[in-house]
């Protein structure tokens, strides 16, 4: 059980880390990707070792990995869009969000 | 009628009010109203002479109480006997003949309306004098004849010397009333009464002390100096003659400043009661009228020549009033003609030099000068004003059988029995007649010695000419009713017994003598230029000088009065200057310095609480508007340290050992230090962007 723990506590790290740290859009939703993933993992292994309730956790994970793959779509048309109005996908290039 | 006179006062009152009020921009109009107010005037004043007449002068009495103050009544009404009745005609017919001269001499003048509301409002306040019957209300009367007298000088005030001697005239004879007002406040105090028969009753009566009486009949008299310009006063008589012609002739010849005389005459029993006071009026009376002759035998002012003239001869009215009052003061018995000489005097006086100096008008106004070294041979010119003027003249020097002749044998007559004043009197008699036909004689006759003026000189228009007549008319004949035997004007105008009057034979012979020598000798010098006028100037060059400047009276009275009075004047502005500025000054200049702390105290403390608060929060803000740099993995790293944050809050002992403010503390120092490194990433990045760009 603390095995799948700790992958999963990794990855999520090595998702948040990339999510900071990464400059490129790309990398940020694969690391995005890393994070969901850990969840997954998360929930699966609950559900293996301590869930009352079969199949709950695994169910989850579906929705999770459908869910991702939608968002995925979603974001990779955003940073389609992006970069024809930034050229670039760098997050340097669009931080308009700012005063 | 009698019982209405009062009206003879009301309606040129009602006049003035009517042209102040509604007919200011209605000249013809205005000057037709006051005409007519005047003339109405005239014709009461008549139909109460001739009520007077058929009652012999017995007093007429009609008043009402106005007001009661300490015991005094004081009274509105009017007094009515031969006196009143008298003034009345001589009042009203000068002012009728001035108002209608008017009427030409003013013409074209830009203030001709208000000239003849000031004439109104005079005649109403010199009627109300003459008609008052007591001190009180003749006083509040004299001081408005004061005013009008002021405004009418200083009419045309655009010029100096005009504003200056209606100033002049004020402040004088406010000098005398003064001396008026406090012998006012005596009778008050000691007769407990202003009617004039309740004061005289009280004076018959010896209720008075004699002392008192003298004292308070000597400041009375003060009044007349002031107003009838007699010594040491009669320094604003001359200066007078700045204002109009017409102004001259009515006021400052004829009526006002007869009122002094009137004044006198009115309160003759206060004199009787008092022989010296009365002696004093009789000295100041000749002294006036000799120093006033003596000045006008050398002046070239024709105004002036007349302006001396009246000051003498007003001088000798009251000379003749107060040797009246001595005689029958020393001896009840006394058969003076003082009062009789004084009064008709007065009237025959007020129409001859009203007539004279609306002659002069009639001359200014053809050749624009006052200087009569500048006229000459005026005669062929102007028939109407020559033949009155040189009429008026035989008429004041005294010559059979014109008004002047008459009345001024009576003042002759007067001082019999006193041989100083006696003489006097006809060496003022003497010199009337010389510088009269001086004036006649360099006007009239002889070659013109300015061909220019004579050139545009021309006869005056017929409303003054018409004036002129009539009052040549009265010139000559108003004397006659007081032929000696004929019981006219002696038996009218009289004070306790009718005056008989005979011929005096003796007093008309040198009278006469006296004056034709005056006029031989004025022709003499000015017609026939047999003794040269330039040769006995310069004989007699001290003397001259002295009368030329006028015995230095307004030197004297500049170096002794005014002088001190504008240096004391000068003292006070300094110490207003300096002292009373300076602790006004001193008070602005601590209340500056207060507002300067409090300026200071308001920009650097509380401008600086509220510029601080406000910088400290644009600082702060500042700092913190780098936190929100608009990178969305800036707010996942914020996002990710608040979880974390959160996390440690699930763990007992951190909770427990963080209580609340430090924990903010934590957390803004935290926020502080990530917006430090935001800025510096921030400058960074533009500096790389700057980089790039290049």
């Amino acid at each position: 059980m603390h095995h799948y723990l700790y992958l999963a506590a990794i990855l999520f790290a090595i998702g948040t880390f990339g999510v900071i740290t990464r400059r490129n859009v790309i990398g940020i939703l694969m690391s995005l990707e890393l994070m969901f993933n850990a969840v997954n993992i998360n929930l699966v292994a609950f559900n293996k070792f301590v869930a009352t309730e079969p199949l709950a956790g695994q169910l989850f994970a579906i929705f999770i990995v459908v869910v991702a793959a939608a968002e995925a779509t979603v974001g990779l048309a955003i940073v389609l869009l992006v970069y024809r109005n930034w050229r670039g996908i760098e997050t340097e290039n669009f931080s308009v969000m700012k005063w | 009628m009698s019982n209405y006179a009062y009206l003879i006062a009301l309606v040129p009152l009602l006049s003035f009010v009517m042209i102040v009020f509604f007919l200011r921009w209605k000249e013809k109009l205005a000057a037709g109203w006051s005409i007519a107010s005047i003339l109405a005037s005239w014709t009461m004043s008549l139909i109460v002479l001739i009520e007077t007449l058929g009652r012999h002068g017995e007093p007429l009495e009609y008043f009402f109480y106005l007001t009661t103050f300490k015991g005094i009544n004081f009274e509105i009404g009017i007094l009515i006997d031969g006196l009143t009745a008298v003034m009345l005609m001589v009042v009203t017919t000068v002012a009728s003949c001035v108002h209608i001269y008017s009427l030409g001499y003013m013409k074209d003048d830009p203030r001709f309306s208000r000239f003849f509301s000031y004439l109104s409002l005079f005649c109403f306040s010199m009627l109300g004098l003459v008609l008052a019957n007591n001190f009180f209300m003749i006083f509040i009367f004299w001081e408005l004849v004061g005013l009008t007298s002021y405004l009418l000088i200083g009419f045309w005030f655009e010029k100096k010397s005009a504003a200056d001697a209606g100033k002049k005239a004020f402040i004088t004879t406010r000098i005398g009333d003064l001396g008026f007002i406090v012998g006012l406040m005596m009778v008050g105090a000691y007769a407990g009464t202003f009617n004039y028969g309740g004061v005289f009753e009280k004076v018959a009566s010896g209720q008075i002390p004699t002392a008192v009486l003298t004292v308070m009949a000597a400041f009375i008299f003060c009044g007349a100096i002031g107003k009838s310009a007699q010594f040491p006063l009669h320094v604003w008589l001359p200066d007078a003659m700045e204002g109009p012609t017409p102004v001259s002739a009515l006021i400052h010849a004829a009526t006002m400043v007869a009122a002094g005389v009137y004044l006198v005459a009115r309160s003759m029993n206060l004199y009787v009661g008092a022989p010296e006071a009365a002696m004093i009026v009789a000295v100041i009376g000749l002294v006036t009228s000799f120093i006033a002759a003596s000045i006008g035998l050398v002046q070239n002012d024709i105004k002036r020549i007349l302006a001396y003239s009246t000051v003498s001869q007003l001088g000798y009215m009251i000379m003749a009033l107060g040797l009246y009052g001595y005689d029958v003061g020393m001896d009840p018995h006394a058969h003076s003609a003082g009062f009789y000489a004084g009064t008709f005097h007065l009237m025959t006086h007020a129409f001859f030099k009203g007539l004279l100096f609306l002659g002069a008008g009639s001359v200014i106004h053809a050749v624009h000068t006052n200087d009569i070294q500048d006229m000459g041979g005026l005669l062929g010119k102007m028939k109407i004003t020559s033949v009155t003027f040189i009429l008026a003249s035989l008429s004041i020097a005294g010559i059979f059988p014109l008004a002047g002749f008459w009345s001024k044998d009576e003042i002759v007559a007067a001082t019999h029995g006193h041989p100083i004043f006696n003489i006097f009197t006809l060496i003022i008699a003497f010199m009337t007649a010389f510088y009269m036909f001086r004036l006649c004689f360099l006007t009239f006759f002889g070659k013109p010695r300015d061909q220019h003026r004579y050139e545009h000189a021309h006869e005056s228009p017929r409303s003054m000419s018409w004036p002129l007549a009539f009052l040549g008319f009265l010139a000559v004949s108003a004397g006659w009713v007081g032929i000696p035997t004929l019981h006219g004007f002696s038996s009218f105008v009289f004070f306790g017994e009718p005056y008989h009057t005979s011929f005096h034979w003796d007093v008309m012979i040198i009278s006469t003598i006296v004056a034709v020598a005056g006029i031989v000798l004025a022709y003499l010098i000015y017609y026939k230029k047999s003794i040269s006028a330039d040769m006995l100037a310069e004989k007699f060059r001290p003397i001259h000088t002295f009368l030329y400047n006028k015995w230095y009276f307004d030197e004297l009275y500049s170096f002794v009065i005014i002088n001190p009075i504008l240096a004391l004047g000068r003292f006070l502005w300094t110490f207003d200057a300096r002292i009373v500025d300076g602790l006004v000054n001193g008070a602005a200049w601590l209340t500056i310095v207060w507002a300067d702390i409090k300026w200071w105290f308001d920009k650097w403390i509380v401008d600086g609480a509220v510029n601080g608060a406000g910088w400290i929060v644009s600082q702060g803000s500042g700092l913190l508007r780098l936190i929100q740099n608009g990178a969305v993995q800036f707010y996942a790293l914020f996002v990710l340290g608040g979880l974390l944050v959160l996390i440690a809050f699930k763990y007992e002992d951190v909770y427990v050992s963080l209580e609340w403010p430090w924990l903010s503390a934590i957390i803004i120092v935290a926020l502080g230090l990530l917006s430090l490194v935001a800025k510096r990433t921030a400058s960074r990045e533009a500096a790389a962007e700057t980089e790039t760009e290049k």
